[in-house]
């Protein structure tokens, strides 16, 4: 559905987007990962053909962004990084002028903007001013926006920046209940929430390709170690760490084991182990036959935000987001 | 066609849900009011006088009232042209509501038109309060009217010429301040170029004097079309409405 090659992105004086490749097949949810300034925001700007590529080809369903920006723009839906929203204007009067803008008329344009009132949860604010909204509602309504000509490409560029939890949450679920039927590229600094909404990730550092697969593939790949949490029970509270701890590192194959955390009468060990070198029968026998119980036992998944400082070299990860960066055209 | 009308529809819109166009109306009605009532008071005394001093000479709506006054409005417009076109590309490019329109499926020429017809829209409004007062003198003289009509013809092609330069302008800067002050100087630049025709003859005062946007509104003051002042300003509108779609594409360029 998206084809990107060799794609290149000179401003004046910056390359913002250096030589990426990466294809999206349709109907798959996919994470643009990468700290502030990588070049999320201008690779989005390229494929809905609001900046030309400086070098490198770019196509949304087999149309060049280039040749056929018309065709391409018909089918996508972007959520810019700040909403495009005129203040003057009330809420279903600005869905109504997007929904013409983008090729709606009459009786579809009605029902699609009934859609997606209820769909971005923003009926409640239906006639209200969009200059008077939230920093939330602006956000939904920006992404109603987006959706409005249920477009087969959605481009969202942080789409849950700036709303409450639970607003966070169902958010996700609803780009994760768009895919499907629409292929989906967002970016966002928050890693679980690649873990959570997308299938493929793919991480982006200083305008550079750093890694894209699938997020499970990429989970264990940068699992050369492998580690197991193993939470152990004492049943009188007498249990020592230390004591624990050396039991478990006699076991064959254990590299390195970190107590992570002590409460009550439990204690919860990391247990490191070069990739397939631990039989974990050999573990759960050893903490049984030294009389204690074995409460937990299972595999812990290097988060994302390891992988993200692995692969681009152990920066701080982008998570601070700077106040919404100023728009140029 | 249909997205010029949508775009046009949207800042019609906008100027009529924010102050601008209401405060826009009002000033201009009450500095060509100001204007009118003047020029007719002195017309009144001036018949008076005559009569008194058993005079008869044919007192003329048309020449003596309305002619000057038109010229008055061609240049009172000057001064609101900039207030009318500063923000039409300037806002969007500072909200970023630019990302909205450049990413949909519409020509940029559309959109260019469709801002450009709402600001012609909002100038004609103002034009019409000057109707409103010439309605008077229907009411007590008979003035000729058609006379009339070419004139308010002359001055909405006036009025395209520069809001399109203004429109061109707006596009350069994404700053509402500076694209109006900018077409402001330009206005009034078109407007005192005519001034060098007073003391220089040569060729270049007399290309400078062409291309002096009020010189070519006199033809349609004295109520004649003339095609060479008509070609005058559809020229200028094209051009300025082709430099305005030139701009917009470069700026995905440049940036
Ligand atoms: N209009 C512009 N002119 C010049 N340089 C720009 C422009 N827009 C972006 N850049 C530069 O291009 C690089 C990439 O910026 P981009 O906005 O794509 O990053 P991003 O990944 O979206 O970052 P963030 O997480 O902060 O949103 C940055 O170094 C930025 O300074
Ligand atoms: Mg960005």
């Amino acid at each position: 559905m998206i084809e990107v090659k060799q794609l290149t992105k000179r401003y004046a004086r910056t390359t913002a987007v250096d030589q990426i490749s990466f294809s999206v097949e349709k109907g798959q949810i996919v994470g643009f990962l990468g700290p502030n300034g990588a070049g999320k925001t201008t690779t989005m700007r390229v494929l809905t053909c609001f900046l030309p590529p400086s070098a490198g080809t770019a196509k949304v369903a087999g149309f060049d962004v280039l040749e056929q920006p018309r065709e391409v723009k018909r089918r996508i839906g972007y959520l810019p990084e700040s909403p495009p929203l005129y203040p003057e204007m009330g809420t279903v009067e600005y869905l109504r002028f997007v929904g013409k803008l983008k090729g709606l008329s009459g009786a579809e344009l009605d029902k699609r903007i009934d859609y997606v009132l209820g769909r971005c949860f923003i009926s409640d604010v239906k006639t209200k001013l969009l200059g008077k909204l939230s920093k939330g509602y602006r956000q939904r309504v920006g992404l109603a926006q987006a959706i409005i000509h249920n477009p087969d490409v959605l481009i969202l560029d942080e789409p849950t920046a700036g709303l409450d939890p639970k607003q966070i949450n169902e958010t996700r679920d609803l780009i994760r209940s768009l895919a499907g039927d629409h292929t989906i590229i967002l970016s966002t600094h928050i890693l679980p929430e690649v873990e959570q909404t997308c299938e493929q990730v793919i991480i982006i550092n200083k305008g550079r390709l750093a890694a894209t697969d699938s997020v499970r593939n990429l989970q264990a790949r940068t699992r050369g170690v492998e580690s197991l949490l193993v939470e152990i029970a004492g049943g009188d509270g007498s249990l020592e760490q230390d004591l624990v701890r050396s039991t478990l590192e006699q076991i064959p194959g254990v590299a390195q084991v970190v107590s992570k955390d002590a409460k009550d009468s439990r204690l919860i060990f990391e247990v490191q182990t070069q990739k397939g070198q631990l039989n974990r029968g050999d573990l759960a026998r050893a903490v049984v036959g030294a009389g204690w119980d074995l409460n937990e036992l299972r595999a812990a998944s290097m988060s994302l935000e390891e992988i993200f400082l692995e692969l681009t070299g152990n920066e701080t990860p982008a998570e601070v987001k700077e106040p919404a960066s100023e728009i140029t055209a | 066609m249909r997205n010029i009308w949508t775009i046009c529809r949207k800042e019609l819109g906008t100027y009529f849900a924010s102050p601008i166009a209401y405060l826009l109306l009002t000033m201009f009605g009450v500095v060509f009011g100001f204007f009118f009532w003047n020029a007719l008071g002195y017309f009144v005394n001036m018949g008076m006088e005559m009569q008194m001093r058993g005079e008869t000479m044919p007192m003329n709506l048309n020449e003596q009232i309305i002619r000057p006054l038109l010229s008055n409005v061609s240049v009172i417009g000057l001064f609101f042209i900039p207030m009318i076109t500063m923000r039409l590309f300037a806002e969007e490019k500072r909200s970023g509501t630019i990302e909205l329109l450049a990413t949909s499926p519409v020509r940029d020429i559309e959109v260019i038109l469709g801002k450009w017809f709402a600001a012609l829209i909002l100038y004609a409004c103002l034009l019409l309060f000057t109707a409103l007062n010439f309605g008077f003198l229907f009411l007590y003289g008979k003035p000729d009217w058609k006379p009339l009509a070419v004139a308010y013809l002359g001055l909405l092609l006036q009025g395209g010429l520069l809001l399109a330069i203004g429109t061109f302008i707006s596009t350069l800067t994404k700053n509402q301040i500076i694209a109006g002050a900018a077409t402001f100087g330009v206005c009034i630049l078109l407007w005192v170029l005519e001034w060098v025709s007073g003391y220089e003859s040569a060729a270049w005062a007399t290309v400078l004097a062409y291309l002096s946007v009020i010189t070519h509104f006199d033809s349609f003051a004295r109520g004649v079309i003339d095609s060479k002042d008509l070609i005058f300003y559809l020229t200028g509108i094209f051009l300025g409405l082709f430099i305005t779609a030139r701009s917009m594409e470069s700026l995905r360029w440049r940036s």
